[in-house]
C-alpha cells in the first residue's frame, strides 16, 4: 500500500463559538519521523493535537490512522489507537510512585505485582535510554523526571504516536539534550513523534520535518534540513521579521538596588531564598535565569514588599534622594518610591490585573488610593487606558471589555504598559513574554530597552536563555533559592548558564 | 463514523448578546409556568385560573399590594446587604443571624427606653443599636477569616443559631411578658415605625438603600476595593490594599444593613421580637442577590417577584382551596428554572444531527 501514514488529518476544522481554532487542516506524520508543529501562540497547534488525543472532537473532517478512518472521542479512544499525548501540565498523582502512576487507570488482570511492574517499566526505560527509578515518589522528582514518567506512561500503554506539547519549556539545556536523545531513540524504534514548539533552534535540531501553522491553518510542511530559521519565522508570522534585539551599552550605571543576605522561608517552612545578594544598576537590564521555581518569583515579590523576608536588606538608591532599606515597607510605599513590578504568572492575570474588569479599571489599580475623598474618578485611568490601547496596539473590542477575555498577548501589553507608564526607576518583570508571539515579544523587548535607556534599572526574569543572552547586560542565575552565579551576557554561553542553573540540585537531592 | 459522534456535547458560549441572555431568562420563566400547569392540573384546578388568582392576590387590590410590599421590604434589604459580600466572594450566609441580632438591639431600647426617650430619638437609637449589633455579628467571622483563614460559610451559619437561641432565651426570660407566655409584649407606640401609604415606612428606607448600594459598589473607592479583592486577593495586595481591613469593613457594613432590616422587622412589621423574626429572609435573600447578578436595581424586580408569589399563593390557598405546599412547589419550580437557565447562558448543547447538517 502506498500513502499510508501513521496519522493523517483531513480537512479538520474546529471552532469555539465564533473563534476558528483550526480551519481545513490537512496534515500527516509517518512512522519513524519526528515532526515539529511550529506556530505562534493561538495558531491552533495545541487544539489540533488535542483532537488527536481525544480532548476535543473536530467539527469537520476526519482522522485516519494507518489509512483507516477512526473516531477519537476520549483520551481512552486515543490510547486504543496507540496515540499518546504528553501535556504541558503534568497529570500525575504526587503521592504515588512512578510505576504506580504509569499503570493508574489501566484494567489489568489479577493483582498488582509491583516487582514485575517495576521490571516492565525499567525495560521500557532502558530500551529508549530513560533514567528512571520506578519506585520513586512523584513529589521527590524534578520536573524533568516527572516528564519522563509522563512519557513512560504513554509508552507503557503501547503508543506508537507520541505528541509532546512544548516539552522543553521547563527543562534546562542539559535536560533538553537528554530528552532529545530519548526522542531520537524512539524515532529509530519506528514511532511517529510530534513536538509542539515555538523554539526555532530546537526545530532544527530534533525534527525531520516541520509543519507550520498560522492562524489556525496549516501553511506548509517542509523538510527541516531544507529550511532556515529566518524562512520558518516568515512562514509562521506571514511576513518578514527582524530577529535582532538591539543592545546598547549601559550609560553611566550606578547602583540602584543593592540586595544583601536576603533569605525567605515560605509558610510551609521551605526556604525559598537563601542568602541572596546582588546589585542592580541604573541603565542596565539584569536578567534572571533559573529553572522554574528556583526562587525567581519570591525574589521579585520580596523586593516589591509582598513577602516578609526572614533576613537581609534591600537598599534602594533613587536618583535624587537618599538610600533607604525597602525591607519592612508596605507594597504601596515601595511602588510609590518608584519600584514597579510587572509579573506575568502562568495564568497571565494572577497578580497584576483584575480579569473581570476592563482596561480602565485595571489602570486604576495604579492610582486608586492617591485620589482624595471616598469617590473614585476614572478620568485619568481612562486616558491612560486609551494611550496604551493606541500605542501598544491592544486588540480589544472596547477599553472596558473584561481583560480576561483578551488573548494572552494583549493581556500582557496591558500589564506591562501600565507598569511602564509609571516611569519606574526600578522595573521588575517576570515572564513578560510568556507565550507571546514573536512580534509582540519584540515590542516588549523594545519597551524594556527604552526603560533602560531612560536610566531605569530593569530586572528581567525570563525563560528563554537565547533571549536573555541577547537582551540583558548581565544575567543572574538562580538555583534552589541561591544565586549560583552572575555572568556577563555579552560573553557567557548557554551551556555555562545551564550548568549554573543545575549547580547545587545534585547536592539537594 | 457518523454514529460514533457523541449524541450531545457541551460547549462554552462566546460573547453572548445581552438581549439573548434576557430572552433565555424569560423563556426559563415561561417554561416554569408551563411546568407549574401540570402541578395545578394534578390538584384538579384550572392552571390559568390559578395563575390569575396569584397575580390578583399579589397585585390586584391595594391591600394585596401592601401585603406584597411588606414581604418585599426585608427580602430586598437583606439582598442589598449581601451584595458587597458576594461581590467580594465572601460567602456570608449569616444574614439570618445578623437580622436577628439587629432586632435584639432594637428591642432592647424599645423595651427599656420607650418611656425615657421621645419617639424620633428612640427610633434613631433603636436603628443605630440594630446596625451596631448586626454589624458586629458579621464582622467577627470576617475578622477570624482574614486573620486565621477560618471558613466564613460555616462560621456565619453557626452564628445564626446562636442569635436565634439568644432571642428564644430573652423571650422566655428577661423580656417575657405574661409569665409562662414565652412572648415579648408589643412595643410601645413611640417605638413603632410610622406608616407611609398604609405600609410601615421601611419601604422608603430600602428604596434609599437601593440607590446607596448601587452608588457604593460602583462609584466609590470601597466598591472598587471590593471588586478587586473579589477577583483576586493577590492583585488586591499587590495594589496596596489592606485586605484584612477591606474584608472586615465590608462584612461590617453588610451586617449593619442586615441589622437595620432586623430593626424594621421588629419595629415595623411585627412590633415585637420573637425567635423566628428573621423568617428565612436571610436565606431567601441569597437567591434574590444571585438571581439579580448582584445588581441592586434588578434586586427590586426579583424581590417583587418572589414577594408577589408568596402573597399570591396565600390568597390562592384561601380562594381556591389549593394546599399551601402546592404554592411552594410552584415557587420552587420557578427558582429552579431561573437558576438553571444560567447554565444555558454560559454553555451550549450541540446535538449530533445538527452537526451533520453543518457538514
Amino acid at each position: 500500500m502506498e500513502n499510508v501514514h501513521a496519522i493523517e488529518m483531513r480537512n479538520i476544522t474546529k471552532t469555539f463559538g465564533k473563534t476558528v481554532a483550526n480551519k481545513n487542516v490537512n496534515l500527516y506524520v509517518d512512522k519513524g519521523v519526528v515532526m515539529s508543529l511550529l506556530g505562534e501562540n493561538g495558531s491552533g497547534k495545541t487544539t489540533l493535537m488535542n483532537m488527536l488525543a481525544g480532548i476535543y472532537f473536530p467539527d469537520e473532517g476526519e482522522i485516519l490512522i494507518n489509512g483507516k478512518p477512526v473516531s477519537i472521542r476520549s483520551p481512552k479512544d486515543a490510547y486504543a489507537h496507540q496515540i499518546g499525548m504528553i501535556h504541558q501540565h503534568f497529570k500525575l498523582v504526587d503521592v504515588f510512585t512512578a510505576a504506580e502512576n504509569i499503570v493508574l487507570g489501566l484494567k489489568e488482570e489479577g493483582r498488582l505485582d509491583r516487582k514485575k511492574l517495576s521490571e516492565k517499566v525499567k525495560a521500557i526505560a532502558d530500551r529508549y535510554g530513560f533514567e528512571i527509578d520506578p519506585d520513586k515518589k512523584i513529589y521527590d522528582m524534578s520536573v524533568s523526571e516527572k516528564q519522563t514518567v509522563e512519557i513512560l506512561k504513554v509508552l507503557y500503554r503501547g503508543a506508537d504516536v507520541l505528541i509532546l506539547d512544548e516539552p522543553t519549556a521547563v527543562l534546562t539545556p542539559q535536560e533538553t539534550q537528554k530528552l532529545f536523545d530519548v526522542i531520537r531513540a524512539m524515532r529509530n524504534d519506528g514511532k511517529a513523534i510530534i513536538i509542539i514548539t515555538h523554539k526555532l533552534n530546537e526545530v532544527k535540531e530534533i525534527s525531520d520535518v516541520v509543519a507550520i501553522m498560522r492562524k489556525g491553518e496549516h501553511v506548509k510542511t517542509v523538510r527541516t534540513a531544507e529550511v532556515t530559521e529566518q524562512e520558518m519565522t516568515e512562514l509562521m508570522v506571514g511576513r518578514k521579521v527582524e530577529l535582532n534585539i538591539e543592545r546598547s551599552t549601559p550609560v553611566n550605571p550606578k547602583p540602584r538596588l543593592t540586595v544583601a543576605n536576603l533569605s525567605y522561608t515560605d509558610s510551609n517552612g521551605v526556604k525559598k531564598l537563601d542568602n541572596v545578594g546582588f546589585i542592580a544598576y541604573s541603565g542596565e537590564i539584569l536578567g534572571v535565569a533559573g529553572i522554574a521555581g528556583s526562587g525567581q518569583k519570591e525574589l521579585l515579590e520580596s523586593i516589591a514588599g509582598l513577602r516578609r523576608v526572614d533576613d537581609g536588606s534591600i537598599i534602594y538608591t533613587p536618583e535624587k534622594s537618599h538610600p533607604e532599606d525597602l525591607v519592612g515597607k508596605s507594597p504601596m510605599e515601595i511602588r510609590n518610591a518608584g519600584v514597579s513590578l510587572a509579573f506575568v504568572p502562568e495564568d497571565r492575570l494572577g497578580m497584576g490585573l483584575v480579569g473581570s474588569m476592563g482596561m480602565t479599571d485595571n489602570m486604576m489599580l495604579r492610582n486608586w488610593n492617591k485620589q482624595k475623598g471616598i469617590m473614585i474618578d476614572k478620568t485619568e485611568s481612562r486616558m491612560l487606558a486609551e494611550d496604551i490601547y493606541r500605542e501598544l496596539e491592544v486588540v480589544t473590542p472596547d477599553i472596558d471589555y473584561p481583560v480576561r477575555k483578551l488573548s494572552g498577548g494583549n493581556v500582557q501589553k496591558v500589564l506591562v504598559g501600565r507598569e511602564i507608564a509609571t516611569n519606574p526607576s526600578v522595573l521588575m518583570s517576570a515572564y513578560a513574554v510568556r507565550g507571546l508571539d514573536i512580534n509582540t515579544s519584540y515590542t516588549i523587548y523594545d519597551l524594556m530597552n527604552k526603560q533602560k535607556e531612560n536610566g531605569a534599572a530593569v530586572i528581567f526574569v525570563g525563560e528563554d536563555l537565547d533571549v536573555l543572552l541577547a537582551l540583558c547586560d548581565r544575567i543572574l542565575v538562580m538555583c534552589g533559592g541561591q544565586v549560583s552565579g552572575i555572568v556577563d551576557a555579552r560573553t557567557a554561553s548557554k551551556e555555562e548558564i545551564g550548568l549554573l542553573m543545575m549547580k547545587n540540585s545534585q547536592e539537594v537531592n | 463514523m457518523e454514529e460514533k459522534v457523541p449524541f450531545v456535547r457541551v460547549t462554552r458560549r462566546q460573547d453572548f448578546k445581552k438581549s439573548s441572555v434576557w430572552m433565555i431568562r424569560i423563556l426559563a420563566f415561561v417554561i416554569a409556568l408551563v411546568l407549574g400547569c401540570f402541578v395545578f392540573l394534578l390538584c384538579g384546578v384550572s392552571p390559568l385560573q390559578a395563575y390569575a388568582e396569584i397575580v390578583k392576590g399579589a397585585f390586584g387590590k391595594m391591600t394585596g399590594i401592601r401585603q406584597t410590599v411588606k414581604i418585599m421590604i426585608p427580602l430586598l434589604g437583606t439582598a442589598l446587604a449581601l451584595a458587597p459580600c458576594f461581590k467580594m466572594k465572601y460567602w456570608n450566609i449569616g444574614a439570618e443571624g445578623q437580622i436577628t441580632m439587629g432586632a435584639i438591639g432594637a428591642a432592647f431600647f424599645a423595651i427599656n427606653f420607650h418611656d425615657k426617650l421621645p419617639g424620633a430619638v428612640l427610633l434613631a437609637v433603636m436603628a443605630l443599636a440594630a446596625m451596631i449589633l448586626g454589624g458586629l455579628w458579621s464582622a467577627v467571622p470576617a475578622f477570624f477569616k482574614s486573620k486565621w483563614g477560618t471558613n466564613e460559610t460555616l462560621f456565619t451559619l453557626m452564628l445564626n443559631y446562636i442569635a436565634i437561641g439568644i432571642v428564644a432565651w430573652l423571650q422566655g426570660g428577661p423580656w417575657e411578658g405574661k409569665e409562662g407566655s414565652q412572648i415579648v409584649p408589643n412595643f410601645a407606640s413611640n417605638a413603632i415605625l410610622p406608616k407611609i401609604g398604609g405600609i410601615y415606612c421601611g419601604w422608603i428606607i430600602v428604596l434609599a438603600l437601593v440607590f446607596f448600594m448601587y452608588f457604593y459598589m460602583n462609584r466609590t473607592k470601597h466598591g472598587y476595593e471590593i471588586a478587586v479583592l473579589g477577583d483576586s486577593e493577590n492583585t488586591a495586595r499587590y495594589a496596596g490594599m489592606d485586605v484584612t481591613k477591606v474584608i472586615v469593613r465590608t462584612a461590617l457594613i453588610s451586617g449593619a444593613i442586615s441589622g437595620l432590616v432586623g430593626f424594621m422587622l421588629a419595629s415595623g412589621a411585627n412590633q415585637t421580637i420573637y425567635s423566628g423574626i428573621a423568617a428565612n429572609n436571610g436565606f431567601t435573600a441569597i437567591t434574590v442577590a444571585w438571581l439579580s447578578q448582584l445588581n441592586p436595581f434588578a434586586m427590586v424586580l426579583i424581590s417583587a417577584l418572589l414577594a408577589g408569589l408568596s402573597k399570591g399563593s396565600s390568597s390562592l390557598k384561601t380562594a381556591m382551596g389549593v394546599p399551601g405546599s402546592i404554592s411552594d412547589i410552584i415557587t420552587g419550580i420557578i427558582l429552579l428554572c431561573l437558576l438553571g437557565c444560567e447554565f444555558f447562558i454560559n454553555y451550549r448543547l450541540v446535538f449530533r444531527h445538527k452537526e451533520e447538517k453543518n457538514v
